[in-house]
């Protein structure tokens, strides 16, 4: 994870169906824990959530065949059940639950060691690329991370 | 079993700051009840649970933005409700 970058998913483990599970492991130090909190680090909630939606737009861009951009539309029934510090592994997991028009919504949750961090239902636009740069970033990123891209 | 436009018009009720009773068969879902594109989805997504269906927003969004069909025939409820009615319909054929 690059926090300051917007990294949140280092590996895509699988796609199975209509679910994905990826892995991530929070940085051990950024400038995120040093405000949040001073002497006392912990993931933001909103970067969890974050994390969440960005596995769910893999999920999307996959079952899409990169032909379309996830964004974030919105957020529902988001819990925080534990704390998360620096160099923590996290299992996160995301299901399209419906596949709308121009649209889906995704159940997300991370775990770590077993243990349930947080959970969320998520609502993703798609739409065409609005710049090739950023298809070529997103593809170039999902190489990176393991995910398979198409011609 | 309660008419389509009625399940459209609680569903539109229970998913923006709407009133029910505000809700008209000639009300006009965004000229008339001010609905944005972010409540929009959550009725949409609220409708295909419902109905069971896919609502081809954005097929229907491209016909009017390319001037081939009235805005009025798909987000007018009196009309938004016959177009769900023919989706199940279809969708019972099919």
């Amino acid at each position: 994870m690059r926090l300051e970058h917007f990294l949140m998913v280092d590996r895509i483990l699988a796609i199975e169906g209509e679910e994905i599970r990826a892995e991530s492991t929070t940085p051990d130090t950024s400038p995120v824990f040093e405000g949040h909190f001073p002497g006392h680090p912990l993931m933001p909630g909103v970067l969890l959530v974050e994390t969440m939606a960005q596995a769910a737009g893999w999920l999307l861009l996959a079952l899409n065949g990169f032909s379309r951009m996830p964004f974030l539309a919105s957020v529902k029934e988001a819990k925080f059940r534990a704390f998360v510090g620096p160099g923590a592994p996290l299992a996160i997991t995301a299901r399209r639950i419906h596949d709308g028009s121009g649209y889906a919504v995704a159940a997300a949750r991370i775990e770590s060691a077993g243990k349930r961090i947080c959970d969320a239902e998520i609502t993703l636009r798609t739409m065409p690329f609005p710049a090739p740069d950023l298809e070529a970033a997103m593809r170039a990123r999902a190489a990176a991370i393991g995910l398979a891209v198409p011609a | 079993m309660s008419s389509a436009f009625d399940r459209i018009a609680d569903i539109i009720a229970e998913n923006s700051e709407v009133k029910r009773e505000d809700i008209t068969p000639d009300s006009h879902v965004i000229n008339d009840l001010g609905i944005d594109s972010l409540d929009f989805l959550d009725i949409v997504f609220a409708i295909d649970k419902e109905f069971g269906i896919k609502v081809p927003v954005e097929q229907w969004t491209q016909e009017v933005n390319a001037g081939k069909a009235p805005a009025e025939q798909y987000f007018v409820m009196k009309n938004l409700a016959a177009r769900i009615e023919e989706l199940v319909a279809a969708k019972g054929q099919g």
